[in-house]
C-alpha cells in the first residue's frame, strides 16, 4: 500500500457545524471513501451527511479537482497527494 | 422579509417564462451576511424537466467558487413551478440546505399572471415571508 495521500477538503456552510466553523480541513486517504472515513475520525457525524449506505448522498455533490465524482468513480474515486476535494450541497427540488 | 429590486424580480420572472414548461432555476448573489440580493445568475436546469430542477453540478462549482472569491453568497435561490402554486414541494424542502437563503418560487401556470412568493426553509420547516419590491436599495 502506498502512503495515504493528504488532501484539502472544502466544507460547505451547512456542514461547518461539524468542523468547528472551518471552511477547509485536511484529510488523508487513497480513495474518496477513505478520505471520508478520515473526516469522520476528526469530525464525528459528518459521514451520515455525505454518504447514504454505500453511495454518495443525493443531497450533496463532491468534486475531486473540479470533477464531479458522480461521473468519475463515486466513492471509489482515486485520490492523489495534493488533490482538492470540494463538498457542496446539491441545489435541487421539484 | 425579502427586500429585492424590481429589475431582479423581472429577471426571475422572464427566466421562468422563457423556460416554461420546464422549471427554471438560479441564484441572486450579494455580499455575504448583507441579506441584499444584487447579482442575477441564471443557472442551467440539468434535469430540463417540468417537475424537477437541479443545478448543473459543474456550473454550480464555478459559480460557488466565484462567489467565495468575491466574498458573496447566494442570497436568493429561485426556481419555477410551471403547473402548480408557488409553494415549496416536498422535494424542495428535502433538498433545502442554505438556512440563510431566501427560497423564491415563481409559478408560471397562469400564462398572463405570475405568482412570486418567498420562504425560509430551515431544518425542513417552511416559513413564508413578505416580499418588498423596491426600485433601488
Amino acid at each position: 500500500m502506498p502512503d495515504p495521500a493528504t488532501v484539502t477538503v472544502s466544507i460547505p456552510t451547512i456542514l461547518r457545524t461539524h468542523t468547528g466553523g472551518e471552511k477547509r480541513v485536511s484529510a488523508v486517504g487513497n480513495t474518496l471513501a477513505a478520505v471520508i472515513d478520515d473526516l469522520e475520525v476528526n469530525f464525528s457525524g459528518i459521514t451520515e451527511r455525505i454518504v447514504d449506505g454505500d453511495k454518495l448522498h443525493r443531497f450533496v455533490n463532491i468534486y475531486v479537482n473540479d470533477e464531479d465524482v458522480r461521473f468519475s468513480g463515486g466513492l471509489q474515486t482515486q485520490i492523489s497527494d495534493g488533490d482538492s476535494v470540494t463538498i457542496l450541497p446539491a441545489v435541487a427540488g421539484g | 422579509m425579502l427586500t429585492i429590486r424590481a429589475d431582479l424580480v423581472d429577471a426571475m420572472v422572464s427566466h421562468a417564462r422563457a423556460d416554461h414548461p420546464d422549471e427554471a432555476c438560479g441564484v441572486i448573489a450579494g455580499p455575504e451576511g448583507s441579506d441584499r440580493p444584487e447579482r442575477f445568475i441564471a443557472m442551467l436546469n440539468a434535469e430540463r424537466s417540468p417537475t424537477f430542477y437541479r443545478f448543473d453540478s459543474g456550473e454550480q462549482l464555478k459559480v460557488w467558487r466565484s462567489l467565495e472569491d468575491t466574498g458573496d453568497a447566494p442570497i436568493v435561490i429561485y426556481h419555477s413551478h410551471t403547473a402548480t402554486e408557488a409553494y415549496p414541494s416536498r422535494t424542495d424542502i428535502s433538498y433545502a440546505s442554505e438556512p440563510d437563503a431566501h427560497y423564491v418560487l415563481v409559478s408560471t401556470r397562469d400564462p398572463d399572471d405570475h405568482e412570486l412568493r418567498s420562504y425560509r426553509i430551515v431544518d425542513g420547516v417552511v416559513t413564508e415571508e413578505p416580499v418588498s419590491i423596491v426600485e433601488k436599495y
